[in-house]
Parts: C-alpha cells; sequence; structure tokens
C-alpha cells in the first residue's frame, strides 16, 4: 500500500504541483522569476562553485536522460553491449557527480559559512532547496559509488527506467522499483519532492536560459507602455 | 535615415562645486530601498580620482563597453555571444560591494537606550546588508576634493596614458568634480548584452530601462556598461538602473538631479538622431574620430530633409519644436563646447560635458599670470600638457586639440564678456581667435552664465493623449507590495538595520 503510495500516487502529486506551480508563479510573480544571483555579494567563492556545480548538473541530467528515457534494446541496437554501456554510464556519471558535488560543497559553504552577506539573503525556500538537493545528490553519489563501483553493481536500467517510463503512459508498477536497493527508492523520492518546490524556488530560472539572445540583434526598442498590453494594477498590486 | 529622438543632457563642469545635492536628492527618490543601500544612480567623483565603483574606467579589468574585433565589426568588450552565455554562470567582470562599498548605518539606539554609565555612550558603525558591527573603510566618494589622493588618486586609469611626470604633479595643480547619471547611450552595450531582452531603449525618447518582471538576474549588463551604472538589487536579484526620472520628463519637468543642482549645471533636451547610422558611427576604426562621428549622428532639426523624415516617423510638432530650442544641440553642434564621457568606449553616450576651465585657470595663477587675460590663458592652454592631456583622456580619446578648442571658447568667451562689462568695447581679436561671433558668444554666455530655468530645459511633454484612461486603471498604490508602505517588512537574520521603505522581493 505505501509502495503504490510512494511510487504511484506521490510521483504524480508532485508532477501536478509542478506544472501547476510553474503556471501560477509565471502568471504572478514574473517579478520573483530570477536567478537571485548572489554575485555581487561574493564573487571568489561563486567563480569556483558555481561552473563546477552547473555543468556538472546539467552532465548529471544528460546521464539521466540516457539512462531512464533510453532503453536496453535501443542502446544494443545500435551495436553498445551492456557491459560498455554500464562502464561509460557508471564512469561518466562518477566523474559528473563528483564535479556536481565539489561544486555544491564549495556553493554551500560559502552560502551558510563563509560568508555573513549571503546568509542575510537566503530564504526559507532557499534552505529547502538546499536540503534537499543536497541530499538528493548524494544519495545518488552513493548508488554510484557505494553500489556500482565498489558494490557488486546494480542493473537500474531494467527496473528503475522502466518504473520512469510506465509513469508517461500511467501505468506504473511500483514492484520494479521496490526490487532495487533502497537508496534508488529514496532518490526517486527526494527527486519528486524537488520537483514539486520547484516552482515555488529560484530553480525557475532553469526555464530561462536565454538562447533566443543568440539570434537577437543587439540593441532592443520598445514603444512606451502601451495601455491594451496589460492593466497597470495586477502587475503593481502583486 | 530613421529620426529618432533622444533625450539627452549636458553637465557644465565649471560650475559643479561637488556638493553632492544631485546625488543625494536621486537616492532619496530612487535608491533608499532595501537591497540597493549601495546604488547611486547620480554620483558624483572628484578627478583626479578612482570613482565609483573604484577604477571604474579600466576597461582593461573591467570589459565594458564595445570593441572592434578583426573584422573591424562590433563586439562587446567581454566577448562575443557564446563566449558570454558560457560565463553565465559565474560573471568573470563583475564588480562586487567592495568594489563599490558596504554600506553603513549608526547604532542610534545605543545614543537613546544605553544604561547610565560613567562612559559616554557611542553610536558604532553597522553594516546595513548584514547588522553586524562594521569599521568603515570606503565609500562612494571616499577620496573626495582628493582626499587621500597621495595614496589613491595615482590609481585613476586616466593617468596611464600620461607621462611620469604628469603623475608627480598634478595634486598640487587642479581638480574638479565629475558628476556622472546613466548615459542612456545610442550604442548601449547593458541592452546589448542582456540576455532575456530585459533592458531596452525607448522608441520615444532614447531612455534606458530595465523591465523588472523579464530581468532574469543573468548580470550581465553590470559588466557590458563601461560606465558601471547598472546594479544589481541584492534582495531581489534584479538589475536596476538611472531611469532619466521618465515619470517627470514625461511630464516635462526635469529630472531630480537637475531640478535640485544648487550651481544650475545641467542641461536637459531631445536631440534627433539617425538610428540608421549608429553602428556605422560607434565602429568608426580610428578612436580619435570617434567623437566627430558622435557628434554628427545627432541631425540638424532645421534641415528640410530631417524634418520631413522626423514628420513620417510620426514625430510629433511640439518635439520638433522642442528639437530646434534644445540646449543640448547648441551645446554640442552650434557652440561645440559640449563632449562626451569616454567616447572610446564606443556606446555613443547622451549625456554630455561642458570640460572644466577651472583647472587650466589655477594652472595660469600659479604660474604668476593672470587668468582673466585670455591670452594668457590661452598660453597656459597651448603651452601645458597638465592638466589637458588629462581632460582629453576623459572627454575625447585623448586628442589635445580638441580640448583645447573647447577650453580657449570659454577662456575666450570670459574675456570677451569681461571687456563688454567693464570696459565696454568689443574684443574682436579674441572673438578672431576663437573662430565665434559676438552674437554667438553672447548667446553662450546666456546659455552658461545666466542659464535661465527655460533655456536650461526645454522638454516636451510625451504624448498621453490615453492619459486619463490609464489613470482609471490606477486604482493601487505602487507601495502596496508586501509589507506595506513605509514599512519594512521582513527583518532578515543578522539584525538587518531598517530603511524606511517597503521591500519588494521574490518570494
Amino acid at each position: 500500500m505505501w509502495a503504490n503510495f510512494w511510487f504511484v500516487v506521490f510521483p504524480y502529486v508532485c508532477f501536478a504541483i509542478f506544472v501547476v506551480g510553474h503556471i501560477w508563479r509565471y502568471r504572478h510573480d514574473q517579478f520573483g522569476w530570477t536567478t537571485r544571483t548572489s554575485q555581487v555579494l561574493e564573487s571568489r567563492w561563486l567563480r569556483l562553485g558555481s561552473p563546477l556545480f552547473h555543468f556538472g548538473a546539467l552532465f548529471v541530467i544528460v546521464g539521466h536522460i540516457g539512462g531512464l528515457l533510453i532503453p536496453p534494446s535501443w542502446t544494443r541496437a545500435i551495436g553498445i553491449d551492456d557491459h560498455t554501456y554500464h562502464l561509460v554510464a557508471v564512469w561518466g556519471g562518477a566523474v559528473a557527480g563528483l564535479v556536481l558535488c565539489a561544486g555544491l560543497i564549495i556553493l554551500l559553504i560559502r552560502r551558510f559559512a563563509y560568508s555573513q552577506r549571503i546568509r542575510v539573503v537566503t530564504n526559507g525556500w532557499d534552505y529547502l532547496m538546499y536540503a534537499l538537493l543536497t541530499a538528493e545528490i548524494f544519495v545518488g553519489m552513493w548508488q554510484t559509488i557505494a553500489i556500482n563501483i565498489f558494490g557488486e553493481g546494480y542493473e537500474y536500467r531494467g527496473t528503475i527506467s522502466v518504473w520512469f517510463r510506465q509513469l508517461f503512459i500511467l501505468q506504473p508498477d511500483p514492484a520494479m522499483i521496490l526490487d532495487a536497493p533502497i537508496w534508488y527508492a529514496w532518490h526517486a523520492v527526494l527527486a519528486c519532492l524537488i520537483m514539486a518546490i520547484w516552482p515555488f524556488t529560484r530553480l525557475v530560472h532553469v526555464w530561462s536560459i536565454p538562447v533566443a539572445y543568440l539570434a537577437r540583434p543587439y540593441v532592443v526598442y520598445r514603444r512606451k507602455h502601451a495601455p491594451d498590453i496589460a492593466p497597470v494594477t495586477t502587475r503593481m498590486r502583486r | 535615415m530613421r529620426v529618432m529622438s533622444q533625450v539627452a543632457m549636458v553637465m557644465n563642469l565649471d560650475k559643479c562645486i561637488g556638493c553632492h545635492t544631485c546625488s543625494v536628492t536621486c537616492k532619496q527618490t530612487w535608491t533608499n530601498r532595501d537591497g540597493v543601500e549601495y546604488v547611486w544612480f547620480n554620483n558624483v567623483e572628484t578627478k583626479p580620482g578612482i570613482g565609483y565603483p573604484r577604477g571604474y574606467e579600466d576597461q582593461e579589468r573591467w570589459k565594458g563597453g564595445w570593441t572592434l574585433d578583426r573584422k573591424g565589426r562590433l563586439q562587446l568588450k567581454s566577448g562575443g555571444r557564446l563566449k558570454r552565455l558560457a560565463s553565465i554562470f559565474a560573471n568573470p567582470y563583475l564588480p562586487t560591494l567592495d568594489d563599490y562599498y558596504e554600506p553603513a548605518t549608526y547604532d542610534f539606539d545605543q545614543l537613546v537606550n544605553a544604561p547610565a554609565q560613567d562612559d559616554v555612550p557611542t553610536a558604532r558603525p553597522r553594516s546595513v546588508i548584514t547588522g553586524k558591527n562594521m569599521n568603515i573603510e570606503w565609500g562612494a566618494n571616499w577620496d573626495d576634493d582628493l582626499g587621500g589622493s597621495p595614496e589613491i588618486a595615482h590609481l585613476d586609469p586616466n593617468l596611464k596614458n600620461m607621462t611620469e611626470q604628469v603623475q608627480m604633479s598634478f595634486e598640487q595643480t587642479f581638480m574638479f568634480h565629475l558628476p556622472r547619471i546613466c548615459e542612456h547611450c545610442l550604442n548601449p552595450a547593458c541592452v546589448s548584452a542582456c540576455p532575456s531582452s530585459a533592458m531596452y531603449k525607448r522608441v520615444e525618447d532614447g531612455i534606458v530601462l530595465v523591465d523588472q518582471d523579464a530581468c532574469r538576474g543573468w548580470r550581465m549588463c553590470v559588466s557590458a556598461c563601461p560606465y558601471k551604472k547598472v546594479y544589481i538589487n541584492h534582495q531581489t536579484g534584479k538589475a536596476e538602473k538611472c531611469t532619466f526620472c521618465f515619470p517627470r520628463i514625461e511630464e516635462g519637468l526635469p529630472t531630480v538631479c537637475a531640478e535640485t543642482c544648487v550651481g544650475r549645471l545641467r542641461y536637459i533636451g531631445i536631440v534627433f538622431y539617425d538610428a540608421d547610422k549608429v553602428a556605422e558611427a560607434a565602429s568608426v576604426t580610428d578612436e580619435s574620430e570617434l567623437l566627430d562621428s558622435q557628434r554628427n549622428i545627432i541631425l540638424d532639426p532645421f534641415d528640410p530633409e530631417v524634418l520631413a523624415a522626423a514628420r513620417a516617423e510620426g514625430i510629433p510638432e511640439d518635439w520638433i519644436t522642442a528639437a530646434q530650442e534644445s540646449p543640448i544641440y547648441k551645446l554640442i553642434h552650434t557652440y561645440k563646447i559640449a563632449l562626451p564621457l569616454h567616447p572610446e568606449y564606443r556606446t555613443l553616450p547622451m549625456v554630455w560635458y561642458v570640460p572644466p576651465l577651472s583647472p587650466v585657470l589655477d594652472v595660469t595663477t600659479e604660474l604668476g599670470y593672470d587668468n582673466t587675460d585670455a591670452d594668457d590663458v590661452f598660453h597656459t592652454i597651448s603651452s601645458l600638457r597638465i592638466p589637458m592631456e588629462y581632460l582629453a583622456s576623459i572627454f575625447t580619446a585623448g586628442d589635445v586639440d580638441t580640448i583645447s578648442g573647447v577650453l580657449m571658447k570659454l577662456a575666450g568667451m570670459r574675456t570677451y564678456m569681461r571687456n563688454r562689462t567693464i570696459n565696454g568695447d568689443v574684443a574682436h581679436e579674441v572673438l578672431e581667435r576663437i573662430g565665434m561671433s559676438a552674437q554667438d558668444v553672447e548667446d553662450m554666455y546666456r546659455l552658461l552664465a545666466i542659464a535661465k530655468m527655460a533655456d536650461r530645459y526645454v522638454i516636451p511633454k510625451a504624448h498621453t493623449e490615453r492619459a486619463a484612461e490609464l489613470a482609471s486603471w490606477q486604482s493601487g498604490c505602487s507601495l502596496d507590495g508586501p509589507g506595506g508602505p513605509g514599512m519594512s517588512a521582513v527583518a532578515t537574520k543578522g539584525g538587518k538595520v531598517s530603511l524606511t521603505l517597503a521591500r519588494r522581493r521574490p518570494r
């Protein structure tokens, strides 16, 4: 019964919050939709930690997409045998994960220990977000290092990935994930939680990656605020 | 030709006494909120000096403004688009709070609430950022009036191009004040660097603004601006900048800094420029030609061709009249005495300066000459490299002849008017040397010295035929944000010191 809650109901609830939350925030809080950059308060450690964290995260995300969405039959079909796949996934994942961890640790120390200034601009959502992100990243690293490198290894593509894809066709089978070591279950639950708080935190800046900038003319001209575009009051009364 | 109008300002530096009234009134109006305590949309610097933020003119360090790439095309000095997007996670050229200064208040509470004791209670300085006790070690005008300059002023980036001799002797010879606001450039680097397209230049009046709802806090604008006049609000994580007081300008009123200037040294008016020529004017290869290319992009408001093009663009008649009466056009074009600040940044700035004659007059006196005599002053101007070289490195990309020409006009005007008033004669030889007619000199004198308000500010109202409609929607107060009016809503950790206005911060 609990399995049904955590691995069937809970992911959908979190996803619903994720979607509705984003719509709500985008419509009602454009002013809050920002990276909330703190570089102006502290730059030295950010310049080290932030690129490590972000580039690490990008590679980790790419790895997750590969591992969760692409079934083994596809990789076999293009001539990658399971052993090669496993090696690339584990070692690639470990390197990306270590970079991510290094960045995270630097950013955590910077925010919560090193700089008095940054602690002042840290709000409640930041605390929650950092706690969940840290937990999630360390559980993920534990899977990679303790289970897959030093342990006997676990072929998650036959269970976790199947469950993950089943979520999209609305027929998730919680038994799949229960077969896996408990760390994988934790990893999934924490991921759902992060998804649920996502729209309320600074994580929304992820959706604002400014790729359109590459194709834009340099100088932007705008006509003065035209009344028929957006009523003044709703924007002001937030 | 695509005619656009631009609200522009000229400051007559000879009249600036460095009283900081403009800075204070601006701060009271715009930046007395949480998150922008360290921000001065208007600040006044002493030159020679390193300015605010420290050494902002050193573009080898901060990479502000534009440069030409190998093919001679304009490129932001901080790099191409891809390169800058790749550094989006940590901006390598961003000044931090320590480059500005850590704002402080004093623990006045202690003076009132301290128990009876033998020692007089003191109000210790406290950081407005963290609320902790701090030592005040820097400020927005720390080297005011050359204070501390023996240690500090040699760091002034403008001294780099000058000789050793200058660096040793300037502190005995001259100084002047330089008030700065956002330049509302025709080729704004901040707008061009904004990845979110949140910054824009208004079509109607050229004012450069940040859309607070669209800004995502990528902080590229701060480093792109060579004048460092875009700032990060560290509470909201968004960029803020001088707005040219657009709510006042739209009503035909001068900006707060101009209105409250006790020296009456600021001029505001509109000019027409050719928007199609901006890139061309900014990408002139030879730096010494940049000044002329920037002058020439401003169109003659009496030229029938320009007028026809302006009308075709839908520029209203009262704006055309205002452009014809514009004190800015006169100072830049008719008298040619206003110069842009650092034309070599290639942003085509629209706040121009009449360079100060006072450093030259000081030197003239020091050499034992008569500083009311045109010949003596002309001699100083033409024979002394100091302080001409220094002024040239600020206003003409190093061209000493241009700055000398402007200063001669100012000195000539002084002598001419002195002769007129005291002796009642006309100094023809002076007019000849500065190449101006008696009428022009007297008009220039009227504009610079008498400086009537109606002459200084020729600001056409924005066309607000739909203002009533807008006003009918305006049922709320802009301070109805979190915390309500007059309250500092959420006390942050670390005993944040309360400031007076409501905080607007993201959730």
